[in-house]
């Protein structure tokens, strides 16, 4: 997401977000949802405790608990603030749990996102840093002023290691547990002095992730896993084509099924509840409904695509204009031009979207792997008719999201409030649950998109001209942060586009924003999960015109971009890269991208199979993310993202006839498996500049490395996504 | 009707329809929420369990078809291989969402208790059923040998 990139905010989104944030203003502490360890650690705690600020609680039993305002879906957020604020706490990292913090953007906002409580757009860790590092620094200097005045020493002859108060000189030592009550009377330090990073023992080393070990034994809790007495299963039955809605039903089938309760019409369909999965399903299978499809999109992919091509020759708004790229590429000597075709996609966490909502007429209880937390807030209220401090959203571990539960209409919770609601607000614990079905044809996809480009090199081969046209939905419009769409530009579709690295003297990148009934959403990356795959495939087949090395080519272009030039290079040396082919049957291909403000670049090796079907073989990948907090976090998420890509460049696609999704679970929502997964190698460039974040980036260029290295074994350039339509994969 | 197997070692009686997938059954009857939902088609893998001893996807298996039968879920892992595959997991820190990860566990224990030293084309062929869409393939992987190698180290060949 780009939040962050889109000031100043608009009228609508300064109100969206003010009013969210008065909304949640007077919340106090909620309910915790930390998972069974953190819960102990709690309860364990309960005697006396230092509470300095937000973000951790120190106990008498020297447990410290760090307050994570961000989800962990996987890409180790828990870990990573836990361990910023640990570095300068020099807490023992044994002794440190996370628990997952309320909504209540006051305390726990997103700084990226200002006043409102959420993850995504990589910002974890840049935003946490400055204010963990301080959260840290603060609680130990409440603990060795505690210590000073107990020894009646100077706080300077003091240190602190793992926990523990040393006074070397007068061979003294004080646990940090030992320290809470006399550290509690005291005030709040106002400024607080930060570690030099060369003294960091922490930060740049491999702490143990906060989470592994619950999810390798199965008690790591998911909202799958939220259960309490007299819960109703729910399955919602939803229009088969977007923008439908219900006609008609008929349940009597469904509650002639032992174990249905009640059937309900909500907003987005029709809803079955009952003591148990398999009887809400069996019931919802047998529910008779008729839909009214007057103003469903009714278009199929095919369609979708003609219009966007026909309008990519049409003018639209500018988002990048340098020099005069139509001139220049009217006076080049060589013009190459390409055109990309882009599906929807589906985000397809292991996780069907699911959630739990405890409501009445008081209060709304709410068990998620809640990403938004309090724009989710705000909507479950609205659902409710009830205002947002009467929500209380607890956030658990989710099963993976890559951007699917950031949503503005928080669909899965608003329709399990509204189920609760239809139900009478009586307090009965409803579960709504997705079937993988329900999520593979749900919506809020990626959206297709239409990549139009052409590029012009002069007597010389030097590349002059470059102009590049964007069609496609998009992401913002019809949310609360339409107020960030500028001049007809939503710069979650041009992200990477517009800010094309390479130095050209004439630029053009123009988007024609199209409008179907099919929701969209940002998906891992966002608008740099197809606008780095049009611009790396296409700035090869330009290097290629030009009778040069691709890497080469690349580096030159980069002379004044000295992050994304050294990823480039490190990329490139580690695969050892050199301008000669590979063998017969076998390819290299090196892309780099921007995401975020981190810098990835990464060279993928292909060979061609005796069956002709490609195999991906190796990966090299260089990152530089600033300072790296956990290089094994880090290199997790290269080796995740790589792979997340990998599926979706060779076999992402979601289609439509006649409006309806023809795709439903991974038969045929093909994703990447074990056999197909590269080795992949990742390579981290020291840094000392401020953290940036790493779930994303990744992904970028993977997708474009892939096709230029199987044009370099095949001959072949890939134009349409994905791969598979083209090539035997 | 009343379905009786040993689930984890210990004889249960659930109440449940025939019909019922061991999967909800599992989940919903025993309470035991280690064992996770995916796909419900077996295509994901999320949801494997061991039935007599053998990897299979417990959300297409009727809960009347483990009648008399053993079924193992990742709470009842107690055997060498499953521990050194759990080892091995939070040695190489494989998991990142962690929804899957008793599935792959499941099937990667499986494997080793018929084989300690498989090959990558082994692995392959017993995991390429296990979906993470976190992608940690390549951890998995070397998990699984890294849990060979310390089974073979600690009984060698013979066993």
């Amino acid at each position: 997401m780009t939040i962050d990139m889109l000031e100043p905010p608009s009228r609508a989104r300064r109100d969206f977000l003010k009013n969210s944030a008065a909304a949640v203003a007077a919340l106090a502490i909620g309910f915790h949802w930390g998972g069974r360890r953190a819960l102990a650690a709690g309860a364990a705690a309960a005697p006396a405790q230092l509470v300095p600020n937000a973000f951790v609680r120190i106990g008498a039993d020297d447990s410290v608990t760090v307050i994570a305002k961000h989800l962990e879906m996987g890409q180790g957020s828990y870990t990573g603030l836990a361990t910023v604020l640990a570095e300068e706490l020099d807490a023992d990292w044994t002794r440190v749990r996370v628990e997952s913090a309320p909504a209540d953007a006051k305390r726990y906002a997103n700084l990226v996102f200002k006043t409102m409580q959420g993850t995504g757009g990589s910002s974890a860790m840049s935003n946490s840093w400055q204010q963990l590092r301080e959260a840290g620094a603060t609680a130990r200097a409440l603990l060795v002023t505690s210590a000073a005045r107990q020894w009646h020493v100077a706080e300077s002859e003091l240190r602190v290691e793992r926990s523990v108060v040393y006074h070397d000189a007068g061979q003294r030592s004080a646990t940090f547990g030992s320290l809470v009550k006399t550290a509690s009377a005291l005030p709040v330090p106002a400024h607080v002095v930060l570690k030099d990073p060369s003294r960091f023992t922490l930060i740049g080393t491999r702490p143990a992730r906060v989470d592994v070990p619950a999810k390798c034994d199965g008690t790591a809790q998911f909202s799958l896993d939220v259960t309490m007495p007299d819960l109703l299963v729910a399955l919602l039955a939803r229009p088969p084509q977007f923008g439908a809605t219900v006609a008609s039903f008929d349940a009597a089938g469904a509650l002639a099924v032992p174990g249905v309760v009640k059937v309900v019409q909500v907003s987005r369909g029709v809803a079955v509840l009952a003591k148990s999965f398999w009887a809400a399903k069996k019931g919802r299978d047998r529910l008779i409904i008729e839909w009214d499809d007057a103003h469903a999109e009714k278009r199929s992919s095919a369609q979708l695509m003609a219009e966007y091509r026909q309008r990519a020759e049409e003018p639209a708004p500018s988002a990048r204009k340098t020099g005069d790229a139509v001139q220049a590429l009217s006076s080049a000597v060589t013009k190459i031009n390409a055109s990309f075709e882009f599906p929807y996609l589906a985000h397809a966490p292991m996780e069907p979207l699911d959630c739990v909502v405890k409501l009445t007429a008081q209060r709304c209880d709410i068990w998620a792997g809640d990403q938004f937390q309090t724009m989710d807030q705000a909507n479950a209220a609205k659902a409710a008719g009830l205002d947002p401090q009467q929500v209380f959203i607890n956030t658990l571990y989710a099963g993976g999201s890559f951007g699917r539960r950031a949503n503005a209409w928080s669909d899965y919770i608003v329709e399990a409030v509204s189920i609760a609601k239809a139900l009478g607000a009586d307090g009965t614990p409803v579960k709504l649950q997705w079937t993988r079905e329900d999520d593979v044809r749900g919506g809020l996809y990626r959206p297709m998109y239409f990549h139009k480009l052409e590029a012009g090199l002069d007597a010389d081969r030097k590349l002059t001209a470059w102009r590049h046209v964007i069609v496609g939905q998009s992401i913002l419009a019809g949310t609360p942060m339409t107020g960030l769409i500028k001049d007809g530009i939503d710069s979650t579709s041009v992200e990477g586009a517009a800010t094309i690295a390479y130095e050209i003297p004439n630029v053009s990148v123009d988007l024609a924003t199209m409008s179907t009934g099919v929701p969209v959403l940002w998906w891992r990356v966002v608008g740099s999960s197809h606008t780095t795959l049009a611009v790396e495939a296409f700035i090869d087949e330009v290097a290629h015109a030009a009778g040069q090395d691709p890497y080469e080519f690349r580096r030159k272009l980069l002379a004044k971009e000295p992050r994304m030039k050294a990823v480039l290079e490190l990329a490139a040396q580690k695969a050892g890269w050199t301008s000669a082919p590979l063998e017969k049957g076998r390819g290299r291909g090196i892309a780099v991208a921007e995401a975020f403000n981190t810098f990835v670049a990464q060279v993928v090796e292909v060979r061609v199979q005796e069956s002709g079907r490609i195999k991906v073989e190796r990966v090299v990948c260089a990152v530089d993310c600033g300072t790296p907090i956990n290089p094994d976090v880090i290199t997790a998420q290269m080796e995740g993202g790589i792979g997340f890509g990998l599926g979706a460049v060779l076999w992402g696609n979601i289609t439509l006839d006649n409006g309806r999704v023809q795709q439903s679970n991974f038969n045929d929502y093909r994703v990447l498996r074990m056999n197909e997964m590269p080795k992949v190698e990742v390579h981290i460039v020291p840094s000392t500049e401020p953290p940036t974040g790493v779930g994303e980036p990744g992904v970028a260029p993977v997708g474009p490395a892939l096709a230029n290295a199987i044009f370099a074994a095949t001959g072949k350039r890939m134009h349409e996504l994905p791969f598979s339509r083209a090539v035997p994969v | 009707m009343t379905i009786s197997f040993v689930l984890n070692d210990s004889p249960v009686s659930l109440d449940v329809e025939p019909d019922v997938p061991l999967l909800w059954a599992v989940r919903e009857s025993a309470g035991l929420h280690g064992t996770k939902f995916g796909c419900g088609a077996a295509l994901c893998g999320a949801c494997t369990v061991h039935l007599d001893g053998k990897a299979i996807r417990s959300c297409v298996t009727p809960v009347s078809s483990v009648q008399g039968r053993q079924v193992r879920t990742i709470e009842g892992l107690v055997s060498r291989p499953a521990r050194a595959v759990q080892a091995a997991w939070i040695e190489l820190q494989v998991p990142q969402c962690g929804y899957c990860q008793s599935g792959q566990i499941m099937s990667a224990t499986a494997l080793l208790e018929h084989d300690q030293a498989p090959t990558d084309a082994d692995i392959d062929a017993a995991m390429s059923g296990n979906i993470c869409r976190c992608a940690t393939y390549q951890r998995i992987r070397a998990a699984i040998h890294r849990a060979g190698q310390q089974l073979s180290a600690e009984q060698p060949a013979s066993a």
